[in-house]
């Protein structure tokens, strides 16, 4: 099928991503761009060729979380040779194998130990940590609290969708009470963390918290906590049709994103300690930290000082 | 790295303090680690000496952030490793999968204490023998090398760095409390007469093109860094040439299958074992790291009586010298194993003796070394 | 564009005017763009793409102001707008202020 157009809509050849996944025979061809679009995508460069459509649900937020992370570094001005992303296990772990620099998929939970080893071992590189809420803050909760403790510099993006998705759609510990996850088929009974107070008290210097919606403003924060020295935290709040909020009746998610619009507010500034979230209760989001701290590598490096027999 | 970081001349160390300085002299410049006794000395040495020269040295959170943290490193170029024990050991092993399925160059180094669960943390045991080979999930080869004594920490340490960064794959340094904590001279060569073997790297420039799981006749694919403009993916799951995941039984066939092979086609220049007296031996004692000096002083009291008794050393544990150990047993009376563990190697031992001759096991659930009249009992048993 | 009160800069001011690219291919019919769109530019087509959902078709191009939302809120990568050369307020058709998006 040939493009043809009509008006500004372009009907283009099916993407079949079968055609280069499928070829498993050990003499993988190399990478095709994706020369069987006739419209260029503007993030298609830092988009691993063959990979989009990615295996996100129709609706979810994380495709949006991408293009706001794409964007964000890109208008960071960031030298993207040196830019790494470290993801976890989950939907949202799956966001590196999309992007088309140097990405690292990792176990579960274990995204941030591995990013703080690359980030010490060179320091040049600019690295983001993007996972979810299980990954982060269950399994992956101690890591997440000692590197922001050490103010290690890099950016750790959550996505939370209130369960674990992958696997099905059971409780996390960001589910909000009486939530009715796979897990909790009677109403979850735990108390909730409220993630930017936990990042917060455990010593991030930058903490944000927008929904899918605040596309754009996700977009700049992104932006500055990329270059904000030390640990940047962003919870991004997303949609997670297929599983929670089909489980909770929240609707599609053109429903949830139209709750995201009519139920968020805006707060920059506040204590994170009041902007905890419920059950489809409003939402608290904005920029709540941004301090100045120095950073591990700083701190670090005046040791070594030290050792060296100089003065701090 | 700066030939005067080594620490060249004749000193008078403990193990674990001859395996950190094995790693400096190896180019080791990133150690995270979780103080466990007995190896909290590495990470101490480490962290003295790190910063010295220019490394990083970082305590971690737990075991299994050291593990991570260490092959993160790996990937922004450095040559990294941790140091633990059993307990440790056991939660570094999810990652340890890791390691072998990115294929991330990088040593861990497991001072065996007195086990299960928590045992006894200040005294020694040979128990992680199999943990080693088998303890992550999943088929995989792996590498382990058993040093007995502060010297020899120090060689194996350095051989450890090489061949991980030769078969990109974690490498286990297999030694004991007692081998750990002894002390005893250690000759550190000047630094030029050190071989260190350093990770090849990809020989085209970064470009779309680029395969970073494309192995040549050596089943070993060069390493890029991060970095370095090659973008690559890197992944835990089961990934094709280009790195990507791809969920099929054919993928799976291929990547494992080369996993593993990249190890047994090299097994040959892997394996070392020390021979003595195993010309015209009768009985053969098969031990490794601390065990294979107490069965010395066995060995030398049945050599008195007349006995003809020589000892196969295993340097490298894992893999196993299987044709070395199925040669031997069609000409010897039996094979003697006295282990620190319940019996572990000795079942490798049996396998590859298969039936041709006695396979007898000294065991001892650990606490303290072998009584070596126990040893010499066995020897006695075996060569009637 | 009719104005409640005329600004004084009317004369100056340029209105951007984007085009509208979509790739139908990727679009996962999640409906995002065409509920967001600030100037209700996009509607939902009745035709399929090859994995049977209806992507968005530009309906009113001349209303498009360029301003992005929808390539940043798609989560598939499949529209984008290029910018072309404004135009000035008076080549605009009414739109009305109260449907901007409260979002940004």
């Amino acid at each position: 099928m040939s493009p043809q157009q009509a008006g500004n809509r372009q009907v283009l050849p099916a993407n079949d991503i079968s055609a280069v996944d499928r070829d498993l025979s050990g003499t993988v061809a190399p990478f095709e761009p994706d020369q069987k679009y006739a419209a260029k995508h503007p993030l298609d460069p830092l988009l691993r060729p063959g990979r989009i459509p990615h295996i996100w649900c129709t609706g979810c937020g994380l495709g949006v979380v991408l293009t706001a992370y794409l964007n964000g570094i890109k208008k960071a001005g960031l030298d993207l040779d040196n830019v790494s992303v470290v993801s976890g296990i989950g939907c949202t772990g799956r966001i590196a194998g999309y992007i088309q620099l140097d990405t690292f998929h990792t176990t579960h939970g274990r995204a941030i130990p591995f990013a703080t080893g690359l980030k010490l071992a060179k320091p040049e590189l600019k690295v983001s940590v993007i996972s979810g809420d299980g990954d982060l803050f269950a399994i992956g909760g101690n890591h997440l609290i000692h590197a922001a403790r050490r103010n290690v510099d890099m950016l750790v993006l959550c996505v939370n969708n209130f369960n674990y998705g992958m696997t099905g759609g059971q409780a996390a510990p960001t589910t909000p009470v009486n939530a009715k996850t796979q897990t909790s088929p009677y109403g979850c009974w735990e108390h909730p963390f409220n993630l930017p107070y936990v990042a917060a008290a455990s010593g991030a210097v930058y903490v944000a918290r927008w929904t899918v919606l605040h596309a754009r403003r996700l977009m700049e924060s992104i932006a500055e906590a990329v270059q904000h020295p030390g640990l940047s935290f962003i919870e991004v709040i997303s949609q997670c049709p297929t599983n929670f909020d089909r489980a909770n009746k929240g609707g599609e998610a053109l429903d949830l994103m139209h709750f995201y619009q009519n139920k968020t507010t805006v707060r920059n500034g506040i204590d994170p300690k009041e902007a905890d979230i419920g059950l489809y209760t409003p939402i608290v989001c904005g920029k709540f930290v941004d301090i100045q701290k120095e950073t591990y590598d700083c701190c670090y490096g005046n040791m070594c000082t030290v050792a060296k027999g100089g003065k701090k | 790295m700066n030939a005067s970081d080594t620490l060249t001349g004749e000193h008078f160390f403990n193990g674990n303090i001859a395996s950190a300085e094995g790693a400096i002299a190896a180019g080791c410049r990133f150690f995270a680690g979780y103080p466990i006794t007995p190896s909290t000395e590495i990470a101490e040495r480490m962290s003295r000496r790190l910063p010295q020269m220019g490394g990083t040295f970082i305590q971690m959170e737990d075991e299994l952030a050291s593990m991570c943290a260490i092959l993160g490193a790996a990937w922004g170029g450095a040559k990294s490793m941790t140091a633990t024990s059993g307990p440790g050991f056991s939660l570094m092993m999810e990652n340890i999968g890791l390691g072998v399925m990115t294929e991330t160059p990088t040593v861990v180094v497991n001072v065996m204490r007195g086990g299960p669960s928590t045992g006894l943390p200040t005294l020694v045991a040979q128990a992680d023998v199999m943990q080693a080979r088998w303890g992550s999930h999943g088929s995989c080869d792996m590498i382990a090398l058993a040093p007995s004594s502060p010297q020899e920490m120090f060689d194996f340490t350095v051989r450890a760095f090489n061949l991980s960064e030769r078969f990109r794959i974690p490498v286990i340094v297999l030694s004991d409390e007692v081998v750990g904590h002894m002390t005893e001279k250690v000759v550190i060569p000047p630094a030029e007469k050190i071989e260190v073997v350093d990770r090849r790297k990809p020989s085209e420039p970064p470009g779309p093109n680029y395969l970073p799981y494309k192995a040549g006749e050596d089943l070993v694919p060069p390493m890029a860094n991060a970095g370095e403009g090659y973008h690559m993916h890197v992944t835990g799951l089961t990934h094709d040439q280009r790195g990507y995941p791809v969920i099929t039984a054919a993928a799976q066939v291929e990547l494992v299958t080369r996993l593993c092979e990249k190890i047994r086609r090299n097994r040959d220049s892997i394996i070392k074992c020390t021979e003595v007296d195993i010309e015209g031996a009768e009985v053969v004692v098969v031990s490794y790291g601390i065990s294979a000096r107490t069965s010395w002083k066995a060995i030398r009291a049945a050599q008195r009586k007349g006995l003809k008794v020589g000892q196969l050393k295993l340097d490298t544990v894992w893999p196993f010298p299987e044709e070395r150990i199925r040669k031997l047993a069609g000409s010897i009376k039996g094979f003697v194993v006295p282990e620190l563990n319940m019996g572990q190697i000795v079942y490798e031992v049996e396998r590859c003796a298969a039936g041709q001759c006695k396979t007898r096991l000294v065991p001892h659930p650990g606490g303290e070394i072998h009584d070596p009249a126990e040893i010499l009992k066995a020897i006695r048993e075996v060569s009637k | 564009m009719k104005y409640w009160r005329e600004p004084l800069d009317k004369d100056k001011m340029e209105v951007p005017s984007g085009k509208i690219m979509i790739i139908d291919a990727r679009c996962k019919g999640c409906r995002f763009c065409i509920e967001f769109c600030p100037r209700k530019v996009l509607e939902q087509s009745t035709t399929f793409n090859e994995k049977g959902y209806h992507p968005p078709v530009v309906a009113r191009q001349q209303d498009c102001i360029a301003c992005g939302f929808c390539e940043l809120v798609c989560p598939d990568f499949a529209i984008f707008v290029e910018e072309k050369s404004s135009c000035k307020p008076e080549g605009m058709i009414s739109g009305s202020r109260t449907t901007e998006v409260a979002a940004h």
